[in-house]
């Protein structure tokens, strides 16, 4: 570990999720699966005229995975709405945080998030970068 | 191995998406190791609520609680001895 402290702490996470698992517990568990994991808001940016796009739900998980990759909860319960993906326009999407994911950002001192997801037909993945 | 152990099991077996067999698994065996990602452990989650009626508060999403058949079994029992049976 650094000690200098003129050098900002920073740290990446990433993570893939399978789109085919994803669309497997839309639909064996649908509305329970959806509330459980995603905010209101990400389950409006992943709604489509044909229905949830599982390739965008995905490519969320994986986003929110990827941000607890950073924070390094110990043994700790996170819950999935305090990690939530906000798309800006159809250009690009950031992380922010609430409750106790926010408090471990704090802790570790760590202010600035940015994040990048793709997905393809059978996978999504995500990069998160902190400081 | 208890009844409630092979019900966890016959769960995991079905939504766990391990990389070897559930079957082949012991009760204490770290079910990440054997291939269970974070998304198929919501997905064991949510069926196990199914299954035994109950259903996981927040405090229990953690990655410890389904680290195992055993660890899965003992957060059942302890849903239990919280949640009064209603009607009683």
């Amino acid at each position: 570990m650094c000690e200098d402290p003129n050098l900002m702490t920073m740290r990446v996470g990433i993570d893939m999720v399978s789109v085919d698992a994803v669309r497997q517990s839309v639909d064996e568990h649908g509305a329970r699966y959806l509330k459980r994991i995603y905010t209101a808001s990400e389950l409006r940016d992943c709604d489509a005229p044909q229905g949830i796009v599982p390739e965008r739900l995905a490519a969320r998980f994986a986003a929110k995975e990827a941000t607890l990759k950073v924070l390094r909860p110990m043994d700790e319960a996170i819950p999935w709405h305090t990690i939530e993906v906000v798309r800006h326009g159809p250009g690009w999407v950031t992380v922010e945080l609430s409750g106790r994911a926010a408090a471990l950002a704090a802790e570790a001192e760590l202010r600035n998030f940015e994040l990048s997801i793709s997905h393809e037909a059978d996978y999504a993945s995500a990069v998160v970068l902190a400081s | 191995m208890t009844e409630e152990i092979e019900e966890i099991r016959r769960i995991i077996a079905e939504h766990g998406r391990l990389s070897v067999e559930a079957s082949e698994l012991t009760p204490d065996a770290d079910l990440y190791h054997a291939g269970m990602t974070s998304h198929a452990s919501v997905n064991v989650m949510l069926a196990l609520e199914d299954h035994f009626d109950i259903e996981f508060p927040d405090r229990m999403l953690k990655r410890s609680v389904f680290e195992s058949m055993s660890a899965i079994e003992e957060a059942l029992r302890e849903l239990r001895t919280e949640t009064p049976v209603s009607g009683a």
